[in-house]
């Protein structure tokens, strides 16, 4: 039985963390880049989620983890996107390496 | 259910969900990685169900399958086609990159292989929403107040952020 047990989910946890984190290194898309962190994200809840169901005796403990996890996701997404266009106002891209006004 | 064919069926959902995570990060258009992310976000709900966490995956397809990867479409198609164009990474740097990522997804597996985890309490509990609520106006009132609060507050930063500034206009 391969989904009773715990490392099945964390594998594909793992999984979805490096694909994620693999994408926020090579993007250089603010788009693109928000969208790995997505994914980072959607790796913690599976793992929040899979912690709970194995190793937690309050079974809501972990489930209200995730929905906290996904209200500030949805947070994040909102400042994130009116951010990338208020970027693209000011500088005609979004190309991260391109915005460098800050560096000394 | 037979178990085979339940795990048919997990497997099934890790496959669409590595499957959209690998193409929302590799395809070079912004659009269908887009569409890549709400495919893994729905694999990921598949997933939270053989989790027994139904609720959470509903909040999964309402939330984030449905408004927060619609919220980067918007995203997407308001800014103008110029701002989609795929852009040229070096090799060197996508290797460093891939190597990183590999490396710590190898460190990742082999510990979550290799350590003796006591699983306790295995599937049996209270899992239903009554409970969920019961607990989250109870234990967790205050970081449920304050998670409504961050909302609010990230809703109006985000208006204020990215509104177009007019010099010589009243602001209401």
């Amino acid at each position: 039985m391969l989904i009773n047990q715990l490392v099945p989910y964390l594998l594909l946890s793992a999984l979805l963390f490096s694909t994620g984190l693999f994408g926020f290194l090579m993007r250089r898309s603010l788009i693109a880049m928000l969208i790995a962190v997505e994914l980072i994200l959607n790796a913690a809840n599976i793992n929040f989620l899979a912690f709970n169901r194995f190793m937690n005796a309050d079974k809501s403990l972990g489930q209200i983890y995730s929905i906290f996890v996904i209200g500030l996701a949805a947070a994040e997404i909102a400042i994130g996107l009116s951010l990338v266009i208020a970027v693209y106002r000011k500088f005609r891209s979004i190309n991260v390496e391109k915005l460098t006004e800050l560096k000394g | 259910m037979q178990p085979f064919i339940a795990d048919f069926i997990f497997f099934v959902f890790a496959a669409i969900t590595v499957l959209g995570a690998f193409m929302a990060v590799g395809l070079k258009n912004i659009f269908h990685n887009a569409l890549a992310l709400a495919l893994t976000l729905l694999g990921t709900a598949g997933i939270f169900v053989f989790l027994s966490s139904e609720f959470l995956a509903l909040m999964q397809v309402l939330i984030y399958a449905g408004a927060i990867s619609i919220a980067i479409i918007f995203a997407i198609m308001l800014s103008p086609p110029l701002a989609h164009k795929p852009v040229k990474r070096s090799m060197g740097k996508i290797l460093i990159s891939l190597v990183t990522s590999a490396l710590i997804l190898c460190a990742l597996s082999y510990t979550f292989i290799k350590a003796p985890w006591p699983v306790s309490a295995a599937g049996e509990g209270d899992y239903s929403v009554a409970h969920l609520g019961q607990v989250l106006v109870e234990r967790y009132a205050f970081a449920f107040e304050l998670i409504s609060v961050v909302l609010l507050v990230a809703i109006l930063g985000a208006i204020v952020i990215a509104r177009e500034e007019k010099k010589n206009e009243v602001v209401c």
